[in-house]
Order: C-alpha cells, then sequence, then structure tokens
C-alpha cells in the first residue's frame, strides 16, 4: 500500500473516532430536544460540571472548599482519601441525577408550557449559572482526569501499519490513540443501550409519546414532570460519559463546555430528533474536517477544521433543513 | 324525573360538578358556574356550539386545564365519591376517570399498539393483566389489531379515533370523558363508532361523558343531556325530552317547527332572551 493511502486511511480512522467524541455531546442535545421540545444550551456545561464533579470525589476534594475556607478561615481542601474510579462515576451519577430533579423543581415546574424561546432562555441561564456553580464547588484550576482509561498510541498498530507501507518509503506507522478507541467503544454501547430503553420499557415508550404529543401524554396518565427528570438525568449521564471521554482526553477545564458548540453543527446534520442521525452526523463532521484539513487546508492556509462543520451544516439548512434522520412531521387532515 | 328517581340518582353519581368556575390566564372567564352529574354506568351528553366551554369543562374535570394556564376557581369536582379539583391528570387517571381530547391526538410515531399500551401507564397490576385488556381492545376495535404493527400518523382518522379510544381503554377505568368523538369523521364511521362506545358502556359499565357538537347523534346514545351556552348549562333534561324539544329542535338540531323558513325572520334578541331568562 501507498504511503499516501496509509495517510487517507489514518486520517478517516482518526477522523471517526472525533466524530463519536462529538456525537457524545450531541447525543444529549437530541435526548432533551425529543423529549422536551427544549434546546439545552447547557449541555455543554453540564458534561463539564460532570467531569469536574468527577475529578473532585475521586480525588476526595472538599466541595466549596473555597467558600468554607474563606468564612470560616480554615485551611482544609482535601478528604485525603482516593476513590476507586467506579465509586467517583456512580457518585457523580447520583450527583447529575440530583440536581436533573433540583432543575425541574425550581424552574421548568413554572415554565409548563411556555414558548420554546423561554424554556431556552432557562437553559442559557443554566449554563451561565452550572458554570460558575462548578468553580465555586471544585476550583477553576485545570485538573487531570485519570480513571484509567489506556491511552496514548498503540505500537502493535505502528508496527503492522508499518510493514503495510512501501518497501523503502518513509511511512512511520498509524497513530490512533487508544483513548479515542475506548470513547468509540462506549458511544456504541451507550448508543444501544438507550436504544433499548426507549423502544423496550414501558419508560421509554413513555418518553417517545412524551415527546409525540406532551398533552396527550398527561391525558394518558403520563406525569410530564417526572418524566423531565428522568430525561434530564439521562441527558446527565450522558454528559458525565462525554466529560470523561473529553476530561481525560484534554483535562478538565473551562473550555470543555465549549465541545456543545461542535454538537450544532452534527445536530444540523443529523436532526434535532434522531438519535442515529446525531451519531451519523458526529462521524461525518469528524471525518469531514480531517479531511479537509488534510487535502484542503493546504491551499488556504490551513485551520479548517475549526470551521468546516459550521458551512457543512450551513448547506443543509439551505437544503435539507431537517437534517439527515430529522423525523418528518406527519400530518393528515 | 320524579323526586325519588331523583334521589337515587344523587346518590349513585359516579361524577358530580357543582357551579365550577374557570378562568383562563387569570383573566379569561370560560365556566360561569357549571354543574352536572352522571350517575355510575350512565352516558351523559354535554351539547352546545363552538366555545360554549363542552371542552373546558371535561378538562376541568380531567384537570388537563392547568398545564393551559386554565384554573377552577369556584366550585368543586366529586369522582366516585372525593374531591378531585386539586388531583393532577395522572392521578386522577389512577383513580379511573380518563379524558379522550377532542382531535384524537394519537402519539403519531408511536404503532397502534404501542399507542395503546401507553393506556396502561398508571398500571401496577401486572403484564399479564394488561395483556389480557390489550385482547379486549382489539377485540372491540379489530381494525386496530390489523393495523397492530402500523405508525399512527399513517392511519385513517376513523382508526385514529378508534386507538384514541383503545388507549382510554387500556387504564381500566370507570369514567371516560370522550371529547367530540365525531370530529371529521364519516358519518357512518361515527355510527360505528358509536355503536362501539354504546357496547363499552353496557358490557364494562364505563360511564360516560361525551362532549358533541353533533347533537343528533349524542342524544340518540346518551340517557340524559346538558346544553351548555358561554359557558352556562341554559338546559338539561332526560335525551328523549330533549330530542322533542322545540327549542333543541331549532337550534340544535335543525329542524323548524313550523317547517322551512328563512333566517332573515329570525330575530336575534329572540334567541338570546329564550336562553339566558
Amino acid at each position: 500500500m501507498s504511503p499516501a493511502f496509509l495517510y487517507f486511511l489514518e486520517t478517516v480512522l482518526n477522523g471517526l473516532m472525533t466524530g463519536v467524541m462529538y456525537s457524545l455531546v450531541a447525543l444529549g442535545f437530541v435526548l432533551i430536544f425529543k423529549a422536551s421540545g427544549i434546546f439545552n444550551f447547557a449541555q455543554g456545561v453540564m458534561a463539564l460540571f460532570a467531569a469536574l464533579t468527577l475529578v473532585g470525589l475521586q480525588t476526595g476534594q472538599v466541595p466549596f472548599s473555597h467558600l468554607i475556607n474563606a468564612i470560616f478561615g480554615t485551611d482544609f481542601h482535601q478528604f485525603g482519601w482516593t476513590l476507586p474510579a467506579f465509586v467517583a462515576v456512580i457518585g457523580t451519577l447520583v450527583v447529575m441525577i440530583v440536581f436533573a430533579y433540583l432543575f425541574e423543581k425550581l424552574v421548568l415546574k413554572h415554565l409548563i408550557n411556555q414558548e420554546p424561546i423561554i424554556l431556552f432562555m432557562a437553559t442559557i441561564g443554566l449554563a451561565y449559572f452550572l458554570e460558575g456553580f462548578g468553580d465555586l464547588m471544585w476550583g477553576a484550576d485545570i485538573k487531570a482526569l485519570d480513571i484509567g482509561i489506556p491511552s496514548g498510541g498503540s505500537f502493535w498498530l505502528e508496527d503492522v501499519t508499518r510493514e503495510w507501507a512501501a518497501e523503502g518509503s518513509d511511512y512511520f506507522g498509524m497513530y490512533i490513540d487508544k483513548l479515542d478507541v475506548v470513547a468509540a467503544l462506549v458511544a456504541v454501547v451507550l448508543v444501544l443501550l438507550l436504544m433499548l430503553f426507549s423502544q423496550y420499557t414501558a419508560t421509554g415508550r413513555a418518553l417517545r409519546a412524551v415527546a409525540d404529543d406532551h398533552q396527550a401524554a398527561m391525558s394518558v396518565g403520563i406525569s410530564l414532570r417526572n418524566i423531565w427528570v428522568i430525561v434530564w438525568s439521562i441527558a446527565g449521564f450522558v454528559a458525565l460519559v462525554a466529560g470523561i471521554m473529553w476530561g481525560a482526553k484534554s483535562g478538565v477545564q473551562f473550555s470543555l463546555s465549549l465541545i456543545a458548540l461542535k454538537a450544532l453543527p452534527v445536530l444540523i446534520l443529523g436532526g434535532f430528533t434522531s438519535i442515529p442521525g446525531a451519531i451519523v452526523g458526529g462521524l461525518i463532521i469528524g471525518v469531514g474536517e480531517k479531511l479537509a484539513e488534510l487535502y484542503v487546508g493546504p491551499f488556504v492556509g490551513g485551520a479548517i477544521e475549526n470551521w468546516f462543520a459550521y458551512v457543512v451544516a450551513l448547506v443543509f439548512l439551505l437544503f435539507r433543513p431537517q437534517g439527515l434522520f430529522g423525523e418528518k412531521i406527519i400530518e393528515r387532515v | 324525573m320524579t323526586d325519588a328517581a331523583l334521589a337515587t340518582k344523587e346518590a349513585e353519581a359516579i361524577l358530580s360538578v357543582n357551579n365550577i368556575e374557570v378562568i383562563y390566564n387569570h383573566v379569561i372567564l370560560v365556566l360561569k358556574g357549571v354543574s352536572l352529574s352522571v350517575p355510575r354506568g350512565g352516558i351523559v351528553a354535554l351539547l352546545g356550539a363552538n366555545g360554549a366551554g363542552k371542552t373546558t369543562t371535561l378538562k376541568a374535570i380531567s384537570n388537563l386545564l392547568r398545564a393551559e394556564r386554565g384554573e377552577v376557581t369556584k366550585g368543586g369536582i366529586e369522582f366516585d365519591g372525593e374531591q378531585v379539583e386539586a388531583s393532577s391528570p395522572s392521578d386522577l387517571v389512577r383513580r379511573g376517570c380518563i379524558q379522550v381530547m377532542e382531535g384524537r391526538h394519537c402519539f403519531g410515531h408511536l404503532t397502534i399498539e404501542e399507542n395503546l399500551m401507553t393506556g396502561a401507564f398508571t398500571r401496577r397490576d401486572g403484564a399479564a393483566n394488561v395483556r389480557r385488556d390489550l385482547e379486549m381492545v382489539y377485540d372491540y376495535f379489530p381494525r386496530l389489531k390489523e393495523r397492530r404493527g402500523s405508525m399512527a400518523g399513517y392511519t385513517s382518522g376513523g382508526e385514529q379515533q378508534m386507538t384514541a379510544i383503545g388507549r382510554a381503554l387500556m387504564s381500566r377505568p370507570k369514567m371516560v370523558l370522550l371529547d367530540e368523538p365525531s370530529m371529521g369523521l364519516a358519518p357512518q364511521l361515527v355510527e360505528e363508532i358509536f355503536e362501539i362506545v354504546k357496547k363499552l358502556n353496557e358490557e364494562q359499565g364505563v360511564s360516560l361523558l361525551l362532549a358533541e357538537q353533533n347533537t343528533n347523534i349524542a342524544l340518540r346514545y346518551a340517557k340524559y343531556g346538558y346544553i351548555l351556552e358561554s359557558g352556562r348549562v341554559v338546559m338539561d333534561g332526560e335525551a328523549k325530552s330533549l330530542r322533542e324539544n322545540e327549542d333543541v329542535k331549532e337550534f340544535y338540531l335543525g329542524i323548524g317547527g313550523e317547517g322551512r323558513r328563512s333566517f332573515k325572520n329570525v330575530k336575534h334578541y329572540k334567541r338570546r332572551k329564550r336562553w339566558l331568562a
């Protein structure tokens, strides 16, 4: 195989892996949008908050330590333990569920039947609140997240692919981060779980019913408020998974919340209401931007990766606004 | 109705609405003191023109009103011996009072069978019982069984109406609030659906409160009727006596007392005066 082809292959594979990471974030948006028609601007911050909480719990940080120390003049920052990753993940999950419950109780409950734009504004407020709250609770410094996911390239893969290249070429083997592979597997499992849940459980069916028709769902005795708590909890769980993967990749820091912006073109591409759409959209964006960077980048001075996704989204908005997998509105007269 | 009959009717009422007032958005007064009662196992029709307050009355009972920023500000609603104005819709469904909404409101992206199963959401009596009731619904609506796998959004209006009624039955209701089941359906289909509803009432003992604009058919199937106008009950009585009432004939059944006549000659004030006197 020629090195050029191997480069191409490597780029596609890396693109797919990045795409999966985008999909993870987009998934959270889709879940909430489907069930409540709310575009949750805070999804990215939720991922950040989940990652912060996870690291905090794991390393035994005292929550609100700065605040406590400032008020009481004490000086303690650490509980002095290290929790196993598994326990910390469960703990974070509990925190996200409590968060979903409180958000419903304090905000959504009072906004039932309001315009979507008002709910959207509420999520913007939530985003800023959660960002500040996360800082207050766990501190604003950059943290490393390590729950034992393997990372770095694989020597085995490099060796194997180097042999594929033609004799005497200067190809040094394929670099694929193990972390990305794990993320891809996790995403696949997550999507399968979500699909099984929504297809084959009574609660899943109720979620889909609510997504279709709020009023009718209420009329058959489905409590919207409980459903919203469930949906936001699931979105919190997805945010946690996304937070773990991104956090392990690039550290837990504020910019983590900006990945939400990358999810936007993914959603436009895949359709706001489709779980498979979020996945496929993410993959297309991931591969597309890496390929564009490799082949078109040199002609325009690079950095295509940063804006390519938005151009694709724009084109899609012009020609297929409901996205690849967006539900067409079924209407009968 | 004799006094004694009236007394037993009161005693056996599964639903009684006492002088309720409904306000939307804190300002718009929609119901101005509506009272009605439905005997256990009876079919009662709630009649009236567009905007008379039929749907609002039903929603006040099922408490779907609150999601539309409406509120019962006066009066009380008693279902099955308990005051229910403060209960949530899901609570009411659990107690056995469910509404079939106007315009069918099926879950378009769910299959017919999934639609029916959502009706059993509040039940906690086991999958076997739910399964049995699903078969029962299919017995009443054989057409749904044929189409059990189709997306509800792609089925016909009649099938959707059947789905909506079947879905309500899946909650094992004691009482169904049926809002405008005839809307937008062919007369033949309307007849078919009313026949099934009557059968349900006779065989399952489900009490029914039926809001209808189609006065003719509603009074044929109901035993008692209330006529609403601008948020008030202006007339009520046995279905038979309503059918023979001159005013009902003229305004709701379209049969003039003295043969055909031009509406040019009908003075508007006469109508109003007579109803609201």
